[in-house]
Parts: structure tokens; sequence; C-alpha cells
């Protein structure tokens, strides 16, 4: 077992180093530096002598490869660089976003998950009824629904209509500032979970062990509990591993839109003002949980499966 | 001990409803099970034999319904029973063994726990008697090392331990009745001798009766005293198994028996082609008027695109459906 998780941690290597040099190669290839950003229009000249002078500070002299060479050398001593524009290393800028991000994602994937499985179960045990049809409505819908819109509209009702939640920032960090952008955040994987439960669960229906468990006459619910819900599981638990990586990455439109101090957000403004460290070290972290997540969903269906081996 | 059977089952049709439309899928089945007795039906695929079985084990699912006729079971009517008797029935007293081994077990649960649930729903066993209750049933079944096995995966066993599995499971509860629906087709032929000796051989020492079905009728006139050849969801003929060898009244029977391979055939009678009955089974949505083998049959006359044969009782017992029965 504990082999198996170091494995897959070794396995995640390559993988970092392949995204860190996508992304290095990317920033060094787009437009615009951070003394060019100053500008108004973000092309016009300030000053020969003072773009320079910044690009010089910033290291912008030497050519890609050495620059990249030094990139990954800081790398590996978890060194991610130091912000062009508050002259703070980019790990500590990265490390005070990191909780609210923590917090929106796994308040909107919860969402999801308490909301869409049980919906998607109870669709699948009857499916063609009434509950089958909201459902699967409200998923359809879910799914298409923009989040952006859809963050809008929930600060229109819950906050400017009814008055009971704030519309947007962090506050005092309090839950009811989590609400609303864990909901706009949480609903497409939710309408996904929903309908990935409801296919896990009619498809088992159909499976043979579930005939052999009814000509054991066995009745329905021992069904569900003894043989069903473990098999669905495995499928639902895969479906939440990469909801979770999606999530973390569409954070960055509902944490702009709500003004919250995330990553998401940080990236966004790191981009505009071409604040590199930042940018790359955000993505890089970005990346990692997402590997960090769908790796702790196979040791979790490594546990429930035992089909899936260990070594 | 009274000569009432242990399973009659009186003019049994099953539909298939398609769009609201109902097709007789299997129609006008007679058949009776004593005590104790092995009984085999036989056919091509698509004849029906497999939804017979789930409908007497109360089974059958959308879009498939009981249409019309009696199953007694023990002088019980079963589709008068409740739901909840009919589950009782079922396992304890009925019981089945799939066609596929490897996917009638579930793969995330060890196979001693899937044994043991049988005597914890029938015998309201605890959890703790029944692994070892479970324990009994695999060697009962000839499995090599229970106490070490019951806590092996379905996927770390061979498809014939699988099946031995399945049997153990089966026969848990010494049900009165073993519906065995394809069980040897999905293994290797020497896998198949031991696991049809095992039934035999277990189903006789407690009495149980059991009901074979397979496309096999070599299988079949071995294994069993009365045979049923099924064909386009009719029973055509019902015999004992040595007569359907020795003469076989319906042309569909003959067919079959003359498909039959002959170990040893070719160097007594050199190279031939092996004998087939030309066409495939009709889908139910498209039975033929008349006889349901006119199409296929050699000895088609004209009243047998037009009228349907009724039964006939044969001189040394038995039945067959056909207006040229020889």
């Amino acid at each position: 077992m504990l082999s198996f998780i170091v494995r897959r941690l070794l396995q995640t290597l390559p993988i970092i180093l392949a995204v860190a040099a996508i992304i290095f190669v990317l920033f060094s290839v787009i437009p615009g530096t951070f003394a060019s950003s100053m500008s108004d229009d973000g092309r016009s000249v300030l000053d020969a002598e003072v773009m320079a002078r910044m690009n010089k500070e910033f290291g912008y002299d030497d050519p890609v490869y050495i620059r990249f060479g030094k990139y990954i050398a800081d790398l590996a001593t978890f060194d991610l660089g130091t912000s062009f524009r508050s002259r703070q290393p980019v790990t500590s800028v990265i490390a005070d976003r990191l909780w609210p991000t923590a917090q929106l994602t796994l308040a909107s994937m919860l969402f999801a998950i308490a909301m869409g499985v049980p919906l998607g179960f109870i669709a699948a045990l009857r499916p063609g009824s009434w509950v089958d049809m909201v459902s699967m409505v409200t998923a359809v819908s879910g799914l298409s629904l923009p989040k952006f819109w859809l963050g809008l509209m929930l600060m229109y009702l819950f906050a400017l209509v009814l008055g009971w939640l704030p519309s947007f920032g962090y506050g005092d960090g309090s839950l009811r500032y989590l609400i609303l952008p864990s909901i706009a955040l949480g609903v497409a994987p939710m309408a996904l979970l929903a309908r990935t439960t409801r296919a896990a669960v009619l498809e088992i229906m159909n499976a043979d062990f579930v005939r052999t468990a009814r000509a054991k006459g066995m009745s329905e619910r021992r069904v569900v509990q003894w043989h069903l819900t473990r098999n669905a599981l495995v499928i639902v638990l895969t479906t939440i591993g990469l909801q979770f990586g999606t999530v973390i990455g569409q954070a960055v439109v509902v944490e702009k839109l709500f003004a919250w101090p995330g990553l998401g957000s940080l990236l966004v403004d790191s981009v505009t003002l071409r604040d590199i460290p930042v940018v790359q070290g955000s993505i890089l972290v970005i990346v990692l949980l997402f590997l960090l997540i769908n790796m702790l969903v196979d040791v979790l269906c490594a546990i429930i499966d035992p089909r899936i081996k260990y070594s | 001990m009274s000569e009432q059977p242990l399973l009659e089952v009186e003019n049994l049709r099953i539909d298939l409803t398609v769009g609201g439309t109902k097709f007789p899928a299997v129609q006008d089945v007679s058949f009776t099970i004593k005590r104790g007795e092995t009984f085999g039906l036989v056919g091509e695929s698509g004849c029906g034999k497999s939804i017979t079985s789930l409908a007497l084990i109360g089974l059958l699912r959308h879009p498939l319904s009981i249409g019309a006729g009696t199953i007694r079971f023990d002088g019980r009517e079963i589709q008068a029973l409740s739901p909840g008797e009919m589950r009782k029935l079922r396992g304890d007293r009925i019981s089945m063994i799939f066609q596929e081994p490897m996917t009638a077990l579930n793969p995330l649960s060890p196979i001693g726990r899937q044994i043991a649930e049988m005597f914890v729903l029938h015998r309201g066993a605890t959890w703790k008697e029944a692994e070892r209750l479970s324990i009994e049933a695999l060697a009962n079944v000839r499995v090599p090392a229970p106490e070490r096995r019951i806590k092996d995966y379905p996927h770390q066993l061979s498809g014939g331990m699988r099946q031995r599995v399945m049997i153990a499971i089966a026969l848990a509860c010494e049900p009165d009745l073993l519906l065995a629906d394809e069980p040897t087709t999905a293994l290797d032929v020497t896998v198949q001798a031991e696991i049809l000796e095992l039934i035999r051989d277990l189903s006789a020492a407690k009495g149980t009766a059991v009901l074979m079905i397979s496309h096999d009728l070599g299988l079949i006139a071995n294994m069993c005293r009365r045979v049923g050849v099924m064909y386009a969801g009719r029973l055509v003929e019902e015999r004992f198994a040595t007569e359907v060898f020795q003469s076989p009244s319906h042309p569909y029977t003959s067919g079959l028996v003359a498909s039959l391979p002959l170990l040893g055939a070719r160097s007594k009678y050199g190279r031939q082609r092996l004998k087939e009955i030309s066409g495939v089974v009709p889908p139910v949505a498209a039975f033929p008027t008349g006889c349901r083998f006119n199409p296929r049959c050699y000895a088609a006359t004209e009243v047998c695109g037009t009228e349907d044969p009724g039964v006939t009782p044969l001189a040394r017992g038995g039945l067959v459906r056909c207006h040229h029965h020889e």
C-alpha cells in the first residue's frame, strides 16, 4: 500500500517537470514584459533606459535556456522566485491565497457531492419517474449554465433582492461569504455527478451479479446495500476526483467574479501585470493539487476495488 | 410420499412488450418435474429456455412478463405469492445457476461473504456462523483449502472455480429445485465434465430436482431423465432422454440429433460435412403462422403453414407437437 502511494508520487514528478517546461516556454514567447505592462496600452515605451534597467533587474536579458536552467534549479529547492510586483517570495504570495481557494473548492465539491450523488441515486432507482425527470432536467440545466451568469443571478437574488448573504468578497472569512461562490462553482460538478451516478447505478442494476443477488432471495433494499453501493462508489469516486481538478481550474472565473482572494484571482491579476514568477508558480500549484487529488482518488479506488493491484 | 409433482408448469405464456404491443416469446409451455428428477430443456439460442427458467424463479423483468398459464411449485401457485413470500422461496427452495460465472459474482465482494449471505438471508445465521457454514459449502463443491479461499475475490478464481462458488451458493440452503441455465457453456470442455458431475452428485445426494437448460443435446441426454425440446417459444417434443436419441419424433429434434458431431466419424465414414438445420430461429415479433418450425422443416406440407399443430401424446410416453410426427 505504502509503496503504491510512493510510486504514484514518483510518477507525478515527470508530469510536474513537463508542466513547468510548458508554462515557462509559454510565458517566454508571449509578448509583453512586466516593464511594458506598466504603460497604459501595454506596448508603448515608457523610457528605453528604465525598461532596460527593469528587464536587467528581473533577469530578462539572459537567453531563454539560461533562464530556464535557473528556474528549474530554483524549483528543485522549492524556490518559485520573487514576485515582480510585491518583491515577496512567490511561495509566500501563493501560500496566502491557498487557503481561500481550498475553502472555495472544498465547499463547492461538498455541495456537488451532497446534492448530486443522492439525486442521481434516487433517479436511477426510479427510472422514468417524476423524481428522475426533475433531477435530470436540473442536471442538464446545471451543466449548461455559464458560471459567471449563475454567479450574477445568485448575487442578484440572495444579496440584492433578499439581502440574506453578502454579495462578494472574503469578508471576515466567515461561512456567510463562502455560500454564494461555492454554489456558483458547485452547480456544474453537481449536475455531472448526478448524471454519472445515475448512469453507474442503472448499469449496475442490470449487471449479472445483481440478478444473482435477486435469485438469492434478497430484497431490493439489501441488493442496493450489499451489492450495488460499493460497485457504484468506484465509478462515482473517479468522477469526483476528475471534477475536483476541473473545479480548481474553473475557480478562476468565480473567484474573479466574487472578488475572492484565492489562487485564481491571483493568477488573473498576475497575467495582466506579466508578473511571470507568480503566474508560473500559481499554475504549478494548481497542477500539483490536481495531481494530488487524483492520486488520493486512485488510492481510495484501490482500497475499494480488489481488482486494482497495488503492485 | 405423495405423487404430487414438485413443479407443474401449465400453458405458460411469456409476453415481450415492445412499444405497447405484446408478443408471446414463450407460448403453451407445459411440463412437470418430480421431486429429485432431472429435466432438461434444449433448443437453439432464442427459443425461450432461459426466460422460462427466469419465470419459474420470478425474476422476469420488464419488458418480459408472464402473460398466461400457471406455475405451481409444491402445490402452490407462485404467481399468487406476494413479493415477500416469493423472496423467501427464491434461493431457499428454488435456486439458480447462471451461464456466465465471470459476471454472475460481485467483483468487489469476497466469495465467502457471497456464500454466507445465503445463510444470513434464509437461516437467520449471524455473519460468524455463516462464515463457518460457507467454508463447509465450499468444501462440498470440492474447492481445495476452502478456509483460505473464502477471502478470495472472484477475479482471483478460474472460471471453473467461480462456477463451483455459484453452485455452492445455489445449493447452500439445500433447495428442492435447482435451475441450471447453461451452467457449463462458458467453460472449458474438461472443466465442463467436472461441473456437471458435481451438479449431478450433489443434487442426487440431497434429492434436489434439477432443471438443466442447454443448447447441447448430448449434455442434456447425459444428465437428464426426461428432455423437453423447445423451438421458437414452444415445447415441440417431450420424451425420456434415451428415446430422444434413438427415435426423435419432431423434425426439429431429428435435426438437432443429426447435427451432433460424432467422435471418430471421420475415420469411419470419411470426411463429411456436419449436418445442420438451415435457417435461423425467427425473432419473437416474426414467428411464422402455423407450425413455427415450418419454414425450416424438411417435412413441411401445406397444412404446416396454415394450421398450428396440437400436442399429440406418444405411445411410449411423451408428447410431440407436429402434423407429421414419426
